[in-house]
């Protein structure tokens, strides 16, 4: 009798609480940035540590580091295709 | 797995597709919201004194304590995950718990927040914000959108997470079949990253 068993490979708990450690430090970054700074300063670095924070959730939270070639140029593409709707939104607001 | 057919049903199980079917899903989900973010963006530009003033009425402490609460609960399924995979049954229970604990948590928050501004007049067509200019009725009005449907993920969330529980309770996922609590956990993962996006927007950007 065969039997489907689902193997993938084991993050250790130590990765992710590491992980969950850098989030809540760029977090403090991102309030003392959004807070404290002039917005010439503020405004990059909302616009950097976001993203990187959402990074490491799609890269170690929800696995994709170790997942195929497949999963992650599917990911990739569907935000590419994000960041270019954005980009066309503002090349037309910003030339009204 | 009483009878062999059953057992040749088991073994038919594809864990990759149902787990590219979920990413699709986070796809449709990551396409939703970033077309309200565009709208946010393109008010923002149309409005950005009213979009400052508006964000500064905001309640900083509860949006940054929401970020907290909503990594940590990202950091408790991930966990969680890793604990089934291990065959630690009482820990996955445990994460579990607590990662619904941290949904909760997290829309008692959003309630005291919402009450607070719905008390204040502000919302929509409310007394005060009918007062305030156009751009800061926009504000708000994306600011309720926008949560509002953030707090549903989460609602939908937390009843996924509890329908997994009891899955991981009465043994439908084991260490050797744990793909719906990852498909459950994925999701979760990504309404803690739409919360990343929208602390800045909101709360952070005056």
């Amino acid at each position: 009798m065969e039997r489907a068993e689902q193997h993938g490979h084991i993050v250790s708990y130590l990765t992710f609480v590491k992980v969950w450690l850098v989030l809540l430090f760029l977090t403090a970054m991102l309030v003392v940035a959004g807070t404290i700074f002039h917005p010439t300063l503020s405004v990059p670095a909302l616009l950097t540590l976001t993203p990187l924070k959402a990074g490491l959730v799609f890269y170690y939270f929800m696995h994709l580091k170790y997942e195929k070639p497949f999963l992650k140029a599917a990911v990739f593409v569907a935000l590419a295709l994000l960041t270019v709707f954005i980009a066309l939104i503002f090349l037309d607001i910003s030339y009204r | 797995m009483s009878s062999s057919t059953h057992a040749s049903h088991e073994a038919h199980k594809d864990y990759e597709g149902s787990k590219l079917g979920m990413w699709l899903f986070l796809f449709t989900e990551i396409l939703l919201f970033g077309g309200l973010f565009l709208l946010y963006s393109a008010y923002r530009a149309k409005y950005p004194f009213d979009f400052h003033n508006g964000g500064q009425h905001l309640n900083t402490f509860i949006g940054v304590l929401n970020t907290v609460i909503l990594l940590t609960s990202s950091l408790t399924v991930a966990i969680a995950i890793s604990a089934i995979q291990k065959g630690n049954r009482r820990l996955t229970l445990l994460c579990l718990s607590a990662t619904i604990v941290f949904g909760l948590l997290f829309l008692v928050d959003k309630y005291i927040e919402w009450s607070a501004e719905i008390g204040h007049g502000i919302y929509p067509n409310g007394p005060e914000l009918l007062k305030l200019p156009d751009g800061e009725k926009i504000f708000y009005g994306l600011y309720y959108c926008m949560t509002g449907l953030h707090g549903l993920h989460v609602i939908a969330g937390i009843i996924v997470l509890s329908i997994m529980l009891a899955f991981v309770r009465s043994g439908k996922i084991t260490s050797t079949d744990f793909n719906k609590l990852e498909n459950a956990g994925l999701y979760w993962h990504l309404v803690d990253v739409i919360w990343i996006f929208l602390l800045p927007l909101l709360y952070l950007s005056a």
